[in-house]
């Protein structure tokens, strides 16, 4: 006797938690029968494996057919096959998480092309991950089906997703922040870099989405939060005077080290490291012309600056301290005409370094 | 030009994407009715695009507008080749053509293509301009309404139940047409479902038009079925029961009821005018004036005055005379006379009701059935399918005339089956049949028609205008007891169609009930029940030769009866083993396929208080000598008490245990004995003797003599009882469960095995079959075990073989949460309360009850299965209805009195359930767009205020790419969510936010692994209605008495 055909089919589309989220997690059915057996439902409900099989089987074949509409979420609330109460909806989509991530995933392929390139490299991601090659492909498919609708919307990048993919505003924001770093492809991946969260890249994103974007100008042109403002990265070489020129370097030095005389436990350090910190700080700024040097900036941020406090064992407080009257010095360079452009810099950078200045 | 029909498209959305180029669609709709067809403008390169089209304007006859449905045709239009067709919406515009229903139709329709499911949806609006028409000799019926509910609908209450319609159309099947060889597969989908769309309204006219013969205005209990009888045709048949209706005024309509389906009968002063005059009776509504309006010429005057006539004749015949023994006597003659007189005038005295307003059923005798193995016969008309082409030769009417005999044959087949379930209905001295059901099951060209219903006497005051006098009524009332009467038996015990084992009434005393009551219908509602119901099934496989034609019909025929009898055996040795001693409920559908007969019983137990204890099971072994074998035996023996035992704990079945000890040694009565002198039955002085030494126990002896009975023993005790905290039950409310909360979930389940062909043997088989539907019950318990504590209600199963070595079990159920806690309470109060009923009458009483058992009658009421007869176009052998089976073991039977209305509101436990549901917590989510279905006539914990018409469809879905659509599994999910989907479109559609008496007539589902290929039919029908939570209705009548509750709703209904 072998069963040909087994269905349940339920007015309201049944939903069971668990199931889903092993199905998210890419389990195959015997996979996820395994699971379930583990987890004691047996003895709890008296069902038999057979039962348990069928159920799974089930459950699989509905999310399969909702996976279609799981796409393109709105369609989920306006679709007539699957009767699911509001409040259930939701939770497929955001709670329970089709569309929720798992952080090490997203640190393999942020900042990288969401193209079939890296799909191809989804099988090592995997391994290194441990997450199932199936839940992989469906995290990197979510990431380019949201970049591809909003890459090129007009408006904000954090509404648009929201809007178009009925997320929360917290995983809206950081599917902005996913698009944001594959637009521009930084890169995350470099050993050095490693110690930095997902949080980290998202915060630094959202500031950058804020100051650095067409957006920031202009929220009428289309592409305005994914692009960063070609004009002002142009414009950023004008910050180079401050280094170039020793009389301003100088000065800018003194003004910091005046301030801070007595309130920096690494004084000493600082004063010494000052010109070295401040060239670096100012290049990358007049590097970001080009394009590979933008994908550079996080490498460089490290690099340039975190690295050098860091062996000096700055507290991070000393580097609040320090970036503050750093940035806020500059004001005072009479011989330096753009305020503006280093304060749209800086206020950005400022956040983003102290965001990532930690172990 | 009775009617002018209107629709406008407005939009679509979700449209698939037909130009690969653009990932685009240029889409536009066609518009057709009947033979006139109008197009809406290509809307260009849009997923969603927006027609906003003009009116669609078609002047068309009634008698259209009944038979056809309006078909909407989305395409996608093609500068260059062909406009490729995106998929269809077929709407079926009756519900316009009553006043009372809805008035528009107006939403999205998913756009259902017959080779791809649903692609997107289309939004439109339809609307019906009727022009009253005074022409008496017109061929439609536009105003009759139609349920499929099996009771009277919530919110009306019946005026005259007129009984039983049926009609049947017949045509050819498409599929099978010589032009199917060269059309694609969606082209020949779509004709069947277009003709059997026809088909269907046609039907659905006619039998209107009987309706109004009949001076009724809607039919309740509506049911229409298919046969697919391949090569010589397709078979339209539906029955159902004529009433003339009468739309509740708003008091009643404010009652929170709906645990009992008839709570609001139960308000209306049903004797103070049973007289539907025009004058009389009670506010005239809409429904009224229009159905008066349409025939105008005939006046509403009293049917006749036959029943007056009889009254005079008292003596006519001496049916009940020396039987009735009790005061009740004379007048339980009379009455009995009144009903014949009543019913006699009907062909089939049939109701296809299952549950009735109170007083209407008097007593029930127990089920009937026939079965007749007919061979079909391939009656092809070549005349017939050169006009296929042409679009209205699909009506039937064109049909007749090249055809006639072809629709008369199958009306002879059932109107025989009829006169046998009559006949036999007679037999137990019953006068009607209720809980009347008619089906079939084809295997190529033999087919099995079965009809069953329950035998029973009813009160003629429903069935005639004004028969009944005051005093007549008066009387029924003292004289009767509540809660019994239906289980007293009809027939005369010393004439008793066959051996039965009768005592007094364990309620009233007065009155001889059997020990076992099988029936069709639902519990009563003023039924004493002690403890809870349960599902029980009975589930049989034969094996039989592959045969052609005759000699295969004759086969069949020869294993239907022991079919019947197995069943039956299975029936009575589970439903003993739970302790119970009643079935309803009880279906039984025999199926035929190549190679093997199933048989499938189901029905729910319960525990009558007014029948006898049941007793156990005995196990008796043939070698008594073998030691091994006797502790074998003993061991069993132990099983199944301790079975007994469990179960009677689990259901709660608690029976008062002093009336035992009174009814223990029954005394034969002196007059009894010279009553039995007088009947003609001379050896029944012995049986009662040896009856009486028998004693009162009737221990059922399970002999096991060989291998076979050993299994039918083991398969007793492998039905393994639900998970704690859920219930199970075949019919509209579970016996002992009455404070149901919101939560309903309906579902369809469909499982198919494949058999290895190496162990087909019986066993085998059974084991497999048996299992299959353990299984299938087990999954059902584990996926709703979320909703526990809660009730699988109306579970209907349905058994087909769709090819030689696969077995199919469709299951449509709904789960219903209710409140354990106060479930235990009110048991525990009802059985208070029945001891204490117990205990009194045993004071009052002093009577002896007495047993009988009349084991050998003279001779067979009915002569016993017919040989198979020569001539092969009327190939029948009927197989022996229940009587006869009951005549080799079984006890079954009734007769009594009627119950009272005023003792409801005590005796019910229905009662308290409103009550406690009134005060339980409203449901959350009563979001809009939310379409509740279910296959029970109510909604718990909401009240219907407004039916909106009956729902039927029809699909096709093929496949020629099964593997891609993820197998058999994927394409079925899929068609029925489907099916689903675009069944509560229409419902929304219509303004409504239910569909009550779902049911799933048929799931006919074919595949071809090999080709990729799969091919499934399904056929739903319910009514729309719409309902308003009890809470918010409470809401309204306090807060706001004169507005609307709901846009939908009429205000009248629901204010003041």
């Amino acid at each position: 006797m072998t069963s040909e055909l087994d269905i349940f089919v339920g007015n309201t589309t049944l939903i069971d938690e668990d199931v889903y989220r092993l199905w998210l997690d890419g389990y195959s059915v015997s996979d996820a029968v395994a699971l379930r057996v583990r987890s004691g439902i047996l003895e709890q409900t008296g069902a038999t494996a057979a039962v348990l099989q069928s159920d799974t089987m089930d459950h699989y074949r509905t999310f399969h057919m909702l996976e279609r509409l799981l796409h393109a979420p709105p369609k989920l609330l306006h679709q007539l096959i699957f009767q699911i109460p509001p409040s259930r909806q939701a939770l497929l989509i955001e709670r329970w998480g089709y569309y929720a991530f798992d952080e090490a995933f997203v640190r393999e392929v942020l900042g990288k092309k969401l193209s079939k390139g890296t799909k191809k490299d989804l099988d090592d991601i995997s391994t290194k991950t441990g997450i199932t090659l199936k839940s992989c492909r469906r995290q990197f498919d979510n990431f380019k089906r949201v970049f591809k609708v909003v890459e090129e919307m007009r408006g904000s990048l954090v509404d648009n997703i929201q809007q178009h993919f009925l997320l929360s505003d917290r995983l809206a924001r950081d599917y902005a922040a996913i698009v944001f770093f594959a637009n521009n492809r930084f890169e995350t991946g470099k050993k050095k870099l490693q110690y930095l969260s997902f949080g980290d890249f998202a915060f630094c994103a959202e500031l950058m989405i804020q100051n650095w974007t067409l957006g920031a100008v202009d929220s009428q042109v289309d592409d305005m939060d994914v692009d960063l403002d070609k004009e002002f990265l142009q414009d950023l070489k004008e910050l180079k005077m401050l280094v170039a020129d020793k009389d301003l370097l100088d000065l800018h030095k003194s003004l910091v080290c005046t301030a801070l005389r007595g309130k920096l436990g690494v004084f000493s350090e600082m004063e010494a490291n000052f010109k070295n910190l401040s060239r670096g700080l100012v290049n990358v700024a007049a590097k970001l012309t080009h394009n590979k040097d933008v994908r550079d900036l996080f490498v460089d941020l490290v690099e340039k600056f975190v690295e050098p406090c860091r062996s000096d064992h700055w507290p991070l407080n000393d580097v609040r301290l320090f970036l503050n009257q750093y940035s806020a010095s500059v004001h005072s360079l009479d011989g330096f005409r753009h305020q503006a452009l280093w304060d749209r810099y800086m206020g950005t950078l400022r956040g983003c370094l102290l965001r990532l200045y930690h172990d | 030009m009775p009617g002018k029909l209107k629709v406008k498209i407005v939009a679509g959305r979700h449209l698939p994407v037909m130009d690969r180029a653009s990932d685009l669609t240029d889409a536009f709709v066609e518009v057709k009715f009947g033979n006139t067809t109008f197009k809406t403008d290509v809307y260009l390169k849009s997923l969603n695009p927006q027609w906003n089209s003009e009116w669609f304007k078609f002047e068309v006859d009634d008698e259209d507008l009944q038979d056809e449905p309006l078909q909407i045709t989305v395409l996608d239009h093609d500068t260059y080749s062909a406009n490729d067709a995106i998929g269809k919406v077929y709407i079926d515009i009756d519900p316009l053509l009553y006043s009372e229903a809805a008035t528009v139709i107006s939403g999205w329709f998913p756009i259902y293509d017959t080779i791809h499911g649903i692609r997107g949806e289309i939004n439109v609006v339809v609307k019906v301009d009727l022009f009253n028409d005074l022409n008496r000799f017109r061929q439609s019926s536009c105003g009759v309404k139609f349920f499929c509910t099996t009771s009277i609908p919530k919110c009306y209450r019946a005026v005259i139940i007129h009984g039983f319609v049926e009609e049947l159309v017949v045509n050819e099947d498409p599929e099978y047409q010589w032009i199917d060889r060269i059309r694609t597969p969606r082209a020949s989908n779509e004709a069947r479902q277009r003709l059997i769309s026809l088909m269907s309204g046609e039907l659905q006219r006619k039998i209107g038009l009987k309706v109004l013969e009949m001076r009724g205005n809607a039919v309740v209990g509506y049911l229409q079925c298919f046969d697919l009888e391949g090569e010589s045709g397709l078979v339209v048949r539906a029955i159902g029961t004529a009433c003339t209706l009468d739309k509740l005024s708003s008091p009643a309509a404010f009652l929170p009821a709906c645990n009992s389906p008839s709570k609001e009968m139960k308000e209306i002063p049903f004797n103070e005018d049973p007289n539907p005059n025009t004058h009389s009776s009670g506010p005239s509504t809409p429904l009224k004036n229009q159905t008066y309006s349409f025939s105008p010429s005939k006046s509403y005057s009293r049917q006749s005055s036959s029943s007056d006539t009889d009254l005079s004749l008292t003596p006519k015949t001496g049916m009940g005379s020396g039987s009735a023994g009790k005061e009740g006597g004379p007048f339980k003659a009379l009455l009995r006379q009144q009903t014949q007189s009543a019913l006699e005038q009907r062909e089939f005295p049939f109701f296809t009701l299952t549950a009735f307003p109170p007083g209407f059923l008097v007593h029930v005798g127990g089920v009937v059935s026939a079965r007749s193995v007919k061979l079909l016969d391939r009656i092809h008309n070549p005349a017939f399918v050169g006009i296929m082409g042409n679009t209205r030769s699909y009506k039937l009417l064109d049909w007749n005339s090249f055809n006639s005999d072809e629709p008369e044959t199958r009306d002879a087949w059932w109107a025989e089956i009829r006169q046998e379930i009559k006949s036999h209905a007679k037999a137990l001295g019953c006068h009607a049949v209720v809980g009347y059901s008619e089906s079939t099951s084809i295997c190529e060209e033999v087919c099995i028609l079965s009809a069953s219903g329950t035998a029973a006497v009813l009160n003629p005051r429903f069935l005639q205008d004004g028969t009944v006098e005051g005093c007549l009524e008066q009387r029924l009332e003292e004289n009767l007891p509540a809660g019994c009467g239906f289980c007293h038996i009809p027939y005369d015990e010393l004439n008793m169609p066959f051996p039965a084992h009768l005592t007094y009434c364990y309620n009233c005393r007065k009155q001889k009930v059997p020990d076992v009551l099988f029936t069709t219908i639902d519990l009563p509602i003023d039924a004493t029940v002690i403890g809870k119901g349960c599902l029980i099934q009975a589930r049989l496989c034969r094996l039989k030769k592959k045969a052609q034609a005759e000699a295969n019909a004759t086969a069949i025929s020869n294993l239907l009866p022991f079919m019947e009898y197995e069943v039956h055996t299975q029936l009575m040795n589970k439903l003993k083993l739970k302790g119970m001693n009643a079935l309803f409920g009880l279906r039984i559908q025999i199926t035929v396929g190549e190679n093997m007969l199933m048989g499938l019983a189901s029905a729910t137990g319960v525990y009558l208080a007014a029948l006898p204890t049941p007793g156990g099971i005995q196990i008796a072994g043939k070698t008594p000598n073998d030691g091994s074998y006797e502790q074998h035996i003993s061991h069993m023996q132990k099983k199944i008490n301790d079975t007994i035992a469990k179960n009677k704990e689990l259901y709660e079945i608690n029976p008062p245990e002093v009336s035992e000890e009174i009814i223990g040694s029954p005394i034969p009565e002196p007059r009894q004995r010279s009553r039995l002198l007088r009947s003609q039955s001379e050896s029944s002085d012995e049986v009662t003797e040896l009856d009486l030494s028998h004693g009162k126990k009737d221990a059922f002896v399970l002999e096991i003599d060989d291998t076979d009975a050993m299994e039918d023993v083991h398969s007793l005790l492998t039905d393994v009882p639900p998970p704690s905290g859920f219930y199970s039950c075949n019919t509209e409310i579970m016996p002992g469960i009455n404070n149901w909360t919101s939560e309903i979930q309906m579902f369809t389940s469909v499982r198919v095995i494949r058999l290895s062909s190496l162990n087909l043997t019986n066993q085998a088989l059974n084991k497999n079959f048996n299992d299959l539907c353990e299984n299938l019950l087990k999954s059902l318990y584990f996926k709703l075990r979320s909703m526990i504590p809660c009730c699988l209600c109306h579970v209907n199963f349905t058994v087909s073989l769709p090819e030689d070595e696969l077995i199919q079990v469709t299951v449509t159920a709904v789960a219903i949460t209710f409140d354990k806690n106060q479930a235990l309470q009110t048991t525990k109060t009802h059985v208070e309360k029945s001891l204490q009923r117990a205990s009194t009458d045993n004071e009052e009483l002093l009577q002896f009850p007495l047993e009988l058992c009349s084991d050998s009658l003279p001779s067979h009421p009915f002569p016993p299965a017919k040989a198979t007869s020569v001539d092969y176009s009327s190939f029948a052998d009927r197989c022996s209805s229940w009587i006869e089976l009951i005549k080799l073991k079984a006890q079954t039977i009734r007769r009594g009195s009627i119950k009272t209305t005023v003792t409801v509101e005590k005796a019910s436990p229905m009662g308290e359930g409103n009550f406690r549901n009134r005060s339980a917590p409203p449901c959350a989510n009563s979001t809009v767009g939310v379409v509740k279905m279910t296959p029970l006539s109510f909604i718990p914990g909401a009240k219907i205020t407004k039916y909106l018409g009956i729902i039927n469809m029809f699909f096709i879905r093929e496949t020629t790419s099964l593997r891609e659509e993820g197998g058999v599994s994927g394409f079925l999910h899929a068609f029925i969510a489907e099916v689903f989907a675009m069944v509560r479109a229409h419902v929304a559609a219509l303004g409504g936010n239910a569909v009550v008496s779902y049911i799933m007539k048929q799931c006919v589902f074919m595949e071809n692994p090999n080709k990729n290929q799969a091919q499934c039919l399904i056929n739903v029908s319910g009514d729309a209605v719409v309902f308003v939570r009890e809470s918010e209705l409470e809401v309204v009548s306090t807060q706001q008495p004169t507005a609307n509750c709901q846009p939908s709703c009429t205000g009248g209904e629901v204010t003041t």
